[in-house]
Formats: structure tokens, sequence, C-alpha cells
């Protein structure tokens, strides 16, 4: 299964590494993995995504907080969060066929950024699903795609809870069993995703 | 000079780095000079910190990994950039398998050069990435001391490990103000996942009250946590047997009614079959690596587990279990005791009491004499003689398994092994570090015939430095444990395991090492009380068996109650009744 880890980790050479390097020495892929600025001065948030057995989730974000630069780990799959990524495709257009992307893009509401002859940029902001999507309809016509970049996904967890706030709230979360250490019995099965009392006033859309 | 360390002061990045040493309380390290690392050798003398110069720098590592096994305190090695510091790479694996706290310190390149294939530049932080608990790079003086406390503190801390400091020769050059309180690492909050719930303690409580069949798995975290008082008030309260992993041996008393022995790959019959009948395992500062479970699938099916480990990441590793404590043992174990009532284990002792007569090795020294003299034989008689108080460092191999068998250690710290990469070479240096961290200890080097030779240029260090060390070398003209496993898996096809050896006792001569040779069993008594008494190095070589084996043998991968037994018909006994 996909597995989806915000680390927080200090901004220092190396670091990128360390991290890249723990997920090598276990033998996981890393499917993606974004890194930039967080709310903290001198800490980058690091969004990684591992294609892993589900019971491999709590050791991997135990070897994580192993790796003296990471401050703090949060394994985003259990719960309630929203998750985007951002991609640029670049599509070979004719004057024909041009008119007819504008309006995929208008229906995926993505945006045409650049406009060349022969050419054009989509952006386009999502759920990977959705730019899957897009990339589907591109393909079905004989348009063709010369060129993807994706970032790959970044996830935020939803209601009011911060990095901080999570902190000082881990006793709390302890008692909960949320962040217990999955039991023998527990192992097989995947945890059930449990949010804050607050997320449940909140419109689970689809993302 | 007297000691920096009070005062601010502005000196150059090489005192720095010996004065932040000295503020750490390090007041001996081993190490080798080079040209990266000269402006910090040129320093030295200003400082009161002994440096043992050593013959190769996986020696230096060693040496700290044994002066820290031996001493609990942090073991510092310092080398040179480029080759220096690769050679100390196998000495940093080592400690980084065992958890032993290390800081290493390299010189490096001018910053300036950093990158551009320098003389003797190698990117020593790339390549210890994965064998270190941490590493750093110091390009810049000021950055020395807090580098090297933070390296301190990390090595020190949590489950400990080996951290290296790579520090660029303009950097020792350049001056800094040196403000060792100020270089003090940042208080970091404590491990997120270093929680112990309540529950889980009641849980444990719970499942130790209702065990049938219970065993303590005691590991090195044991010595590591200093926790020994508490697991023997956990063991003697609750009536439960204790099994020593390689590395816990001395964590818990041999000689205590309640010690089963080693257990795993060449652990005791009785004690894995223990393992394989229990009903609850409670694994103290162990990690259930595959030399004491064998088999998973096969591994204690009978038995819940409560896993107590300082390090999350061991948890459900290779063992699922069903209680998981994780934080330091003595702190958890303080928490769970006052959970822990008396409880009557006298069924299940006897159980196994029962499995070992029926395959105890007897006490060997009442074997027949028949001219022959087996390394059991100088282990057990080493023993007795040293009456089990020396500290013991030992090599790989079988002298180290039969170290581990007929040595009984009854005190923690008192036998320095390489448990988790098995590195030959390991027993001279580590035993020279041994002796430099307890002056005081009796400290025997025991090795093969095989390892010696991969670090005995090390006895030149033993005579530079005037160590009191008694050198054993269980001499049985091949590479043992190779030729074991030749013997068994591979049809006594003996290729490239008979090894040539030059004649032991001149070479150590040749050092003014006084030595000597063992070839018979009633030679060996006197020979060793020889070497005791004798004021300064000696080594004994013991020509010993040449095609003997140790049993009882798992085969990887077979089940832990798989054993291969001891033929029959050989003097090594290993059943009651042969005795």
């Amino acid at each position: 299964m996909l597995h989806t880890f915000v680390a927080y980790v200090e901004d220092k050479p190396g670091v990128l590494t360390r991290v890249a390097s723990l997920f090598r020495r276990l033998n996981i892929n890393i499917s993606s993995v974004t890194v930039g600025g967080s709310e903290r001065t001198g800490i980058s948030r690091m969004t990684l995504v591992a294609d892993a057995p589900p019971a491999a989730g709590h050791r991997i974000m135990a070897s994580l907080y192993k790796l003296e630069n990471v401050v703090q780990v949060d394994d985003v799959g259990r719960f309630s969060s929203v998750s985007r990524e951002l991609a640029l495709i670049k599509v070979a257009t004719t004057p024909k066929t041009r008119s007819h992307i504008f309006e995929l893009v208008n229906v995926f509401r993505a945006r045409v950024v650049d406009l060349a002859p022969g050419s054009l940029m989509i952006e386009i902001t999502g759920s990977e699903s959705k730019i899957e999507g897009l990339l589907q309809v591109l393909n079905e016509n004989e348009d063709r795609v010369l060129e993807i970049s994706r970032t790959g996904r970044m996830v935020m967890r939803r209601g009011h809870h911060t990095s901080r706030v999570l902190e000082a709230l881990g006793d709390v979360e302890s008692q909960n069993g949320a962040v217990r250490l999955p039991t023998a019995e527990a192992l097989p099965e995947e945890e059930e995703t449990e949010g804050f009392p607050s997320d449940s006033d909140l419109p689970q859309q689809q993302t | 000079m007297s000691s920096q360390i009070d005062q601010k002061t502005r000196l150059t990045g090489a005192e720095i780095i010996w004065a932040t040493l000295e503020g750490e309380g390090v007041r001996e390290v081993f190490g080798y000079p080079g040209g990266a690392i000269l402006p910090a050798y040129d320093a030295l003398r200003k400082f009161p910190i002994r440096h043992i110069l050593v013959r190769h720098e996986q020696g230096a590592v060693h040496m700290a990994d044994g002066y820290a096994r031996a001493s609990g305190r942090v073991g510092v090695a310092i080398a040179t950039s480029g080759p220096g510091a690769t050679n100390m790479v196998t000495g940093i694996a080592t400690a980084m398998l065992d958890s032993i706290p290390l800081v290493c310190i390299t010189g490096q390149v001018p910053s300036k050069v950093l990158g551009t294939d320098a003389f003797q530049e190698v990117d020593i932080t790339g390549i210890t990435l994965p064998v270190t608990k941490h590493n750093y790079v110091v390009t810049r003086a000021e950055d020395i001391a807090p580098a090297l406390r933070d390296a301190f503190r990390v090595a020190n801390s949590g489950r400990p490990g080996p951290v290296l400091v790579d520090i660029t020769k303009d950097a020792q050059q350049a001056t800094a103000e040196f403000d060792f309180a100020a270089a003090a690492p940042e208080k970091l909050g404590s491990h997120p996942m270093l929680h112990v719930a309540q529950q889980s303690i009641v849980d444990a409580a719970e499942l130790i009250r209702s065990a049938k069949r219970p065993l303590i798995l005691a590991g090195h975290g044991i010595i590591h946590s200093g926790a020994m008082e508490q697991v023997r008030t956990l063991a003697e309260r609750a009536q439960i047997p204790v099994a020593c992993t390689l590395l816990g041996l001395g964590s818990f008393p041999a000689s205590h009614e309640l010690n089963l022995g080693m257990m795993g790959m060449h652990g005791e019959s009785w004690v894995n079959h223990s393992i394989q009948e229990a009903d609850l395992l409670i694994a103290c500062g162990m990690r259930f690596d595959d030399r004491v479970t064998g088999s998973l699938a096969t591994y204690a099916t009978k038995a819940k587990k409560i896993h107590i480990d300082i390090d999350p990441s061991e948890i459900n590793k290779n063992v699922p279990v069903q209680v998981a404590l994780i934080g330091d043992l003595a702190q958890v174990l303080d928490q769970l005791l006052p959970l822990i009532r008396r409880r009557d284990g006298a069924a299940w002792i006897h159980a196994i009491n029962r499995m070992k007569g029926d395959a105890a090795v007897l006490d060997i020294k009442n074997l027949p004499d028949n001219g022959h003299l087996y390394a059991a034989h100088v282990i057990n008689d080493l023993w007795r003689a040293t009456s089990g108080d020396a500290v013991i460092a030992t090599d790989v191999g079988q002298h180290q398994m039969w170290e581990a068998q007929y040595y009984k250690h009854e005190e923690p710290r008192s036998l320095i092994t390489s448990g988790g990469l098995g590195t030959m070479g390991f027993a001279l240096p580590a035993a020279i570090g041994a002796k430099i961290a307890c002056p005081g200890k009796e400290v025997w080097a025991i090795a093969g015939d095989g390892g010696f030779q991969m670090t005995m240029p090390e006895l030149a260090t033993i005579a530079q430095e005037k160590l009191d060390i008694n050198i054993a070398i269980i001499n049985n003209g091949y590479l043992g444990m190779i030729r074991q496993w030749q013997e068994t898996f591979y049809e006594k096809n003996y290729e490239c395991s008979p090894i040539f050896s030059p004649d032991f006792v001149k070479l150590a001569e040749a050092f003014g090492i006084r030595a000597a040779a063992v070839r018979t069993r009633s030679e060996v008594m006197s020979v060793v009380e020889a070497a005791r008494t004798h004021k300064g190095p000696f080594l004994i070589n013991f020509l010993v068996e040449q095609e003997d084996t140790v049993y009882p043998m798992i085969v990887p991968g077979a089940a832990l109650h798989e054993m291969i037994r001891r033929p029959s018909g050989n003097p090594l006994v290993e059943t009651a009744s042969d005795a």
C-alpha cells in the first residue's frame, strides 16, 4: 500500500540524503517526495509517499525518528487529510486541436499558462487521480503530450491542529490509541482513519 | 597548560578540539596522525589527554570500542583524512551494530578544496552515513565545539552508537572564541515515540502474572541502561528464568540459580528448548537477531511476547509482540516492578532442569585426559584460573562461541566481543582499549590464529604503551568456524580455510613480549598462571585440536529447537550420562 509521511526536518545540507538513504536501506521505493519551507524557521517540511507493506508504516516512522535531523514525523495516511499535487503538462497542438484542449482544461479546472505555436502548457492542481484523469483524456486523442512535470503529493491533516498543537497533544493522542504501537493482533489490519472531533463538522469532500 | 574549559578564550580550532574533549571528560584517545589532522596533533601537548598511538586506524576504533564497552564511557578515536578515515570504517560499523557510544574525529582537506579530489580527500561522512548514528562536517573553527558536544550527546543518548566528526584542516588552523558552556547541545524534547502508556505496563504485569512458563531474554540493553538490579529483582520476585544473548552475557550473574545461559545458534540446548516451550518471553534490551531466533516462522510460537527496548524501530521488526514498552529499560522496569507480585515458578524451573539434566555440559575439567588439547578446555581453565573476574575480549569464530559457553561471566562489561558485525581482528585492539579504561583489571584477549593475524601489528602498541595484557591464541591451524561450516554444509571441502601462522612465540618476543606455547592439557594451568603473575604483556599460543566443532549448532534457517548435537563418541561430552 501507499504510505504517506509528513516529516519536519532541519534545513541543512545532507538531510535529504539521510532521509532518502533510510528508504534505500529498507529497500522501499519512494514514489514521490516534496520538500519546502514550513511554518517553523529553519525547518523544512517533507511529504514522502512510499509503497510498502501495511505493517511497515510504524517501522518507517520509528526509523525516521532515529535520524538526528528529523524533528517530527506524522503518518498522515491514517488521518483525514487534504492531498494535492501540481503538474505542468506540455501538449503539442495544431490550430485545429487547440480549442478542444481548452475545453478539457476548463472541465478539469486547470489553466493554460503558456501558449505558443505548436504547443501549450497546462497547469493543474488537484489530487493525483484528477491529474491522471486529465492525462488520460489528453492521451485519448492524437494530442501528443510532450512533457510532464509533477510535484508529487503534498498532504496536510484536516482540522485546527498544527504541528505544534499535535506536539502538545502528544499525550492525549496516545491515550486515544492514535499513536499507540500496533500490537501483533492489530498488525494485519489497517488502522481506522480517525481525526479530531471537530473533523466530523467539516464537509468530507472528495479530494 | 591549565584547563581552558572554564573561561571564554580565543583558541585555534585544533585547541578547541582538545579543550572540548577535556570538557567532556575525555582522558584517553586512540589515534594515528596524518596531514589533515596535524594541526590537532600539534596542539595536543597543551592538554591533559593521553594519546595512544595505534598501528592501524581500524585498531584505533576497536580500542575506543573496547574502552567504551569496558567502562561505559564514550570512546574517542582520531585519524587523518582519506585512508586514515576509510580505515576506521570497519571499526565504526562494528560499534554501530553493537550500539557502542563512540566519537570518531577525522581530519579533512581544507574547505577551499573540498570536493576537488584533493590529496587524501575522501567523502567520509558520505561513506559512514549508514554506519554512524549521525555525522558532522565542520568547516569553521567556531563550529567545532558545538559539533563535538552534540556528537557526545548523540553517541551516549537513547540507543548509543558511533558518531563521526569530520573537521577540515583550515577549521583547525583558524581561531575562534571558545566557550564550553555555550557550546552545550540544545535541549531536545524527549523522543515522541518514547512513551510508555500506563495501560501497557498494566498489560505487561498481567501477562507476567498469568504466565505459566515465562522467560526473561536478557540483552545488551540491560548493560547499556544499567538495569542489572531491576532485571534481577524481576527474575527473583516472579521466579522467572533468564536466558542471555551473546552481548547480554554478564548482565545477569552466570552463577545465579535462575540463569540458564546463552541462547541462539550456539546456545545450550535447554535454553533454546525453554524458549520454544515458553508461554511468555520478556525481552529486555535485545532485538531478536537472526542468530538468536533461528527460523522466525517457528520461533517461540507458544509464547506471548513483551518487548522492552529504547529503540521503537526494533518493535515488531523480526518478531511480533503483544506488549511493547519503549523506553530506558531501568526506568520502564522501575514502573513495572511495583505491579509484579511474588509467584511460584517451581514447576517450570523444574521442567527446565529436567531438560538440562538431559543435555548439560558437565564441568569439562572432569573429562578424561587423552592428551588432546581442546579449546573448550583452555577457556574453562582460563575461567577457573581467573575466578571469572577477568575482562575478556574475544575475536570472532569458534573460540568466541566456546568463550561464551565456558567462561562464566558474573559481571556486566566483563565480556567484550563483536556480536552484530562479527569483526575478526577485534580482540587484540579491543583488549587494549579495555586495559586503558580499566588499568586495575586483569584483561585477556582471546583470538583464533586467523583473526589474530588481522590486527597483530597492535602488539607494537601494547609494547609501546607497556600494557599488562594477556593474549591467548587458540591456534588450530584453520579458520575454525569456516572449516566447521565447510564440514557441515560443503562436504568437508576445506577450501582456503587451512591457514599458515608465524611462530607466535617468536613473533611476540620480537616485540619484546613474553610468550609461551602450550600443547597439552597438563601445561595449561601453569602457563596461564605464569602469564597472570608476569608484570607486563604475555602471549600464549595454545595449539589445540585442529578439527573440533562448536556444538550445539542451529543450521541457519532451521528452527531454534532443531539443533545439531555433538556426535556421540566425541570426548567432549554434551550429555550428562556421557560423563
